[in-house]
Formats: structure tokens, sequence, C-alpha cells
């Protein structure tokens, strides 16, 4: 099966400062794929390259088999969605006018948002749990809320590749739980879904296959029990951990 | 249908249905206060002899509703439109409910432009020279509020900065004001610094009225990538939207609106801060839902602000810019300690 997302020796940089270097990995559909890495390891750029929000140095990347440079900016908005880090509304609009900027790739210049947009709308809110506070103003829900809201977003776009910086941050146990389950819900629709994590657990527990990062390189990459093994988790992170029954590591004590 | 369903058909209904009547009761109070404006004057001719005036008539009845009394009225809608509107597209370019023409220094670099035109006789050379300057000057602060928006700067790092840019500004016309060796310079300041329609002409409206049109077809072109903004710049880009393209179209769009008002009328401030602010409650927060609706709402508010100044002073001693300052500054102090609260 082809990759909905390719990189072939990708690197990047920031001015003089490499953050990527010779990055090989693969986003396949209908898997959750889990990027992990200590800060500053170059996850978030790995997501921007993808988007083409940051140029590539080196390597190249392919969406759906097709070179990034040859994706119009329209035909890309359609193709990947994009839930950046630490997203807010930086405007008090209701939760429904916010969802349904996800349908920004579909409308014409001036066309108003159509029956089909709002159909995707509602049933991205329905499936994000937030239908019910839809035409509240995002000033007056929860974080929790708000973070729901945001991911009916993303899935809006009824886009074949999801990427999603960092959603579990600043989330309750509770709602990253509820949120790992929207991803791999989302990848049993077919979706190619990466999230970068922190939390090791959730990782290993919810994710199909892991990439680790560790200073711009990819320095594993597989299922969970082979990407997160003992000595990369010593390596990257400088951590061992515990395992329970069902592989899900445990970050136990600095090395 | 279920309850939920039906409660949230009947909210959004709700919601378009204040939109619908904030929209009517604008339209229908425009044209009175412009009729009104038209109407009012130190000459004391009959409105019947006024409106014969205007369609017929080479006598003093002609020339006054023609070349006075048309130019001011109508000024006066178009410079409320371009204020609004490009108070309601720099809202939401910043995503700062402070950003505003005047208190950024946008109108007080444009009326710089517009001196350093009128006084060094580029204005004599060719009128259009006048409104070039001015948008010229508006362009540059803009582009300098972008700069610093860009690099992070917060809400009230963009007042401060745009409160810095107003100063130098009005220094500078002071200083050219005064190598300009004109008798008048120091009421002629006054009356660029603050913003007046008085003894406009039709040549003003001329080219206020078109440039304000294109700027403000600039900002709804990019209106649309405004609401994409509200979710920050990378999640913009990747639905579609060429970032960069909004913000040179808003700060263009601002720059031609406010430079062609600034021009016609001098600095009148305030009005695309109160305006997008109070209409917000009827069309709600998204920023290209606000545009069309603040150069209405704007208008509406010059026009019935220059009736008001004629009304409470007829020999013209009270000034608009005095006028919409003295409304719209207290508007901002109290918009600045609400924001303090919430943050």
């Amino acid at each position: 099966m082809s990759a909905a997302i390719a990189f072939e020796g990708v690197g990047a940089a920031y001015g003089a400062r490499a953050v990527l270097s010779g990055v090989s990995a693969s986003f396949e559909a209908g898997a959750v794929t889990g990027i992990v890495g200590p800060n500053g390891a170059g996850k978030t750029t790995l997501l921007r390259v993808a988007l083409g929000l940051m140029k590539a140095s080196g390597g190249a990347v392919r969406i759906q088999d097709r070179p990034l440079a040859q994706w119009s900016r329209e035909a890309l908005a359609r193709t990947l969605a994009y839930l950046p880090q630490g997203a807010d509304a930086h405007w008090p609009v209701t939760a429904r006018q916010l969802a349904a900027l996800g349908r920004l790739p579909h409308r014409a210049a001036l066309a108003p948002l159509s029956a089909v947009d709002g159909l995707a709308v509602d049933a991205a809110l329905e499936r994000c749990d937030a239908a019910q506070f839809a035409d509240r103003r995002m000033d007056e829900l929860s974080a929790g809320e708000r973070a729901r809201v945001l991911f009916a977003r993303a899935l809006a776009t009824g886009a074949p590749v999801l990427l999603a910086d960092e959603p579990a941050a600043y989330l309750d146990p509770a709602h990253q739980l509820r949120l790992m389950d929207l991803l791999r819900e989302e990848a049993a629709r077919g979706t190619a879904v990466a999230v970068t994590l922190h939390d090791l657990a959730l990782a290993s527990r919810h994710c199909d296959r892991v990439v680790v990062l560790r200073r711009g390189r990819a320095v594993a990459q597989g299922a969970p029990s082979e990407a997160l093994a003992d000595t990369v988790l010593a390596d990257v992170f400088g951590i061992a951990a515990q395992r329970l029954a069902d592989g899900t590591v445990v970050a136990s004590r600095r090395l | 249908m279920d309850g939920t369903v039906l409660t949230a058909m009947s909210v959004r209904r709700a919601s378009r249905d204040r939109a619908r009547v904030t929209t009517f009761v604008l339209c229908a109070l425009l044209p009175l206060f412009f009729v009104l404006s038209f109407l009012l004057g130190p000459s004391n001719l009959s409105p019947g002899a006024l409106l014969g005036g205007l369609f017929s008539g080479d006598g003093a009845a002609g020339v006054i509703a023609r070349e006075i009394r048309l130019p001011r009225a109508a000024l006066a809608l178009v410079i409320g439109a371009a204020l609004g509107a490009s108070g309601a597209a720099l809202q939401g370019l910043f995503r700062n409910p402070l950003a505003e023409p005047g208190v950024t220094g946008v109108t007080s670099t444009a009326g710089l432009g517009a001196v350093l035109a009128f006084y060094f006789g580029l204005a004599a050379a060719s009128p259009l020279l006048l409104p070039a300057m001015a948008i010229a000057g508006a362009l540059l602060s803009a582009g300098i509020l972008y700069l610093l928006s860009r690099r992070g700067a917060g809400a009230m790092a963009l007042v401060l900065a745009g409160v810095a840019i107003a100063s130098l500004a009005t220094a500078l016309t002071a200083l050219a004001l005064s190598f300009a060796q004109n008798p008048y310079a120091m009421s002629e300041m006054v009356l660029w610094m603050m913003g007046s329609l008085k003894d406009r002409t039709l040549s003003d409206l001329v080219f206020a009225a078109p440039l304000t049109a294109a700027g403000i077809a600039l900002l709804l072109s990019a209106s649309r990538g405004l609401d994409a903004l509200t979710l920050g710049e990378d999640a913009a880009e990747s639905l579609g939207v060429a970032v960069a393209s909004v913000r040179a179209r808003v700060v263009i769009g601002v720059a031609l609106a406010t430079g062609a008002a600034t021009a016609a009328a001098g600095a009148v401030s305030f009005v695309g801060l109160v305006v997008p602010h109070v209409l917000r409650r009827f069309y709600g927060y998204e920023p290209s839902r606000l545009i069309l609706p603040s150069a209405l709402g704007g208008a509406v508010l010059v026009t019935a602000a220059d009736v008001v100044i004629r009304l409470i002073a007829p020999d013209g001693q009270l000034l608009l810019g005095v006028v919409t300052a003295m409304l719209g500054a207290p508007f901002f102090f109290w918009l600045i300690l609400r924001l303090r609260r919430d943050s």
C-alpha cells in the first residue's frame, strides 16, 4: 500500500540551524502514527514541512505519491487537515462558526456555506461530542470543550490526512483518552492520522506506529513495542520505563 | 427532529434575524441623516429651493446645493464608510479589538502625507497627488504596525506603537506647517489633526469616493481570509488561505480608504473603533460579517455626527474630529479596562 505522506531523506532548517536532517518516514492511510521525541526534536517541523508551511532544504516529500511541489494550494488544503499546537480561537465566534472554517477549502470565493458543508460541520461537531454547545460562543466554553470544537474544525474538512500537533497537551486525562479514541475512529474511517505526542503512554497504547525523533533525525520507527524499546527510551529520552500487560509504556525514572 | 435540534435552529435564526433588522435600521437611518445633512447650513434656504437647486438653477440655491451641501453630505458618508470598514478589517488582521485607523496612527501619517502635498506645491501640480501622498503616509504606518504584529507584538504593544507613530506624525505635521510659511498655519493644523467637513468641494468627493470604494473592495476580497485567521496563521494557511496576500490586501485596502478619507477631511478618529465594536453585538464576531455593516454603520455615524455639530454650533466652530474623539476616547478607555479585566 502506498503512503499518504512519505518523507524521503527530508532536511529542514531555520536559518543556519538544522531542525530536520535525513528524515525518512511515512504516514499510512487507516493508521494512527505517533511522532514522539524530546522538546526541540523537530516534531512540529516535520508536520509543517508536510503541509508546505515550511520548505524542506533537502530530500523529497510525497503526498499520495505526488511530490508536494506539484500540489495546488487548494487541492492540498482539501487533502491535509491540520490542527496546530496550542490552537485556540482569536475571536469568540460560535462553536459552529469556528468548525465551519474547516469547510473553507471546499468553498468558492464568495459562496456561502452549502447544505453539504452544513451537514459536514454538524457531523464533525457530533463526532467530537460538541453538538450540544454548537451555538455557544467560544469564550463561554471550557478549555476541554474548546479543544473539542477545534478538533471538529479539523474533521469538518473531511480530508484523507489529519495532522495534529500536541492535541493532548492541556487536556485532562479523561479528555486525553477521548481524543485518542477520536483519532482511532478517524483512522478506522480510512484517514491517515499523524499526531505528535509527549505522553509515551498515549503513544504506546493508542498508536499503530511510532516515529521517534531526536535532534532532527528519525532514530526509530515501527510498532510501538519496537520503536519505544528500552534502548531507545534510554538513548533518546534518558529514561527507564515500565510496561503494562498491553504494552503501554509508563516512564518511571530518569537515567 | 428532537428538541435540541429545534433549539439550535431557532438560535441560529434569531441571530440571523438580529443581523437583518440591524442592516435594515442602518439602511433607513443613512438616507435620513443624509437628507438632514443636505438641508442644514448657514444659508436659510428652504428644502424646496435646495432640492430644486440640485437639479436645475444656476442661482445661489443651485451653487449651494451642488457645490457645498451635496459634497459635504456625500463626503461624510464616504469617510464614515472608509473608516468603519478599515477599523473592522484592521481588527480582523491584528485579531485585536483595539486596532483602528486613528488609534494605530494610520490617519495621523495620512494627514502628514496630505499636509506635505498641500503645503509644498504637490497638490497644486496635480490634484491626485494630495490623496496619493495621504495614501502613501497611511501605507507607511499600516506597514510598520503589520511588521510589529508579525514579530508577535500583543494588543497593548500595537496600541503603544500607534501612539508613538501618531505623536511623531503630529510633530512632523506641525514642523511641516511651520516651514510652510503660511499665516494660517496653526488654524489649518487644527483642521488636519481634528478633521472637518467644512468647505469641502466636489473635487474632494471625486477623489475620495472611488479610492474608498476600491479600498473597501480590497478589504472585502480579504474577508474570508480574515475569518480563517481566527485560527492563527498556520491553520489559515493550511486551509488554503494565502495569508501573505490577505495581509497585503488589508494593509493596502486600509491605506487607500483611510488615506483618501483623510486627504478629504483630515484625521477623524475612533469611528473605526466604535462602529465594529457596537455592531459585533448584532452580527457576531466573524470578521467577514463585519466589514460591510461597519462601512454602513460608519457612514451613518459620521453623517449623523456632522448633522449634530451643525445643530449645536451652526457657525461651524465645532469640528467633526472633536466630536468623534469626545465620543470615542472614553469608549477606547473603557475597552482597554475591559480587555485588561478579561485577560
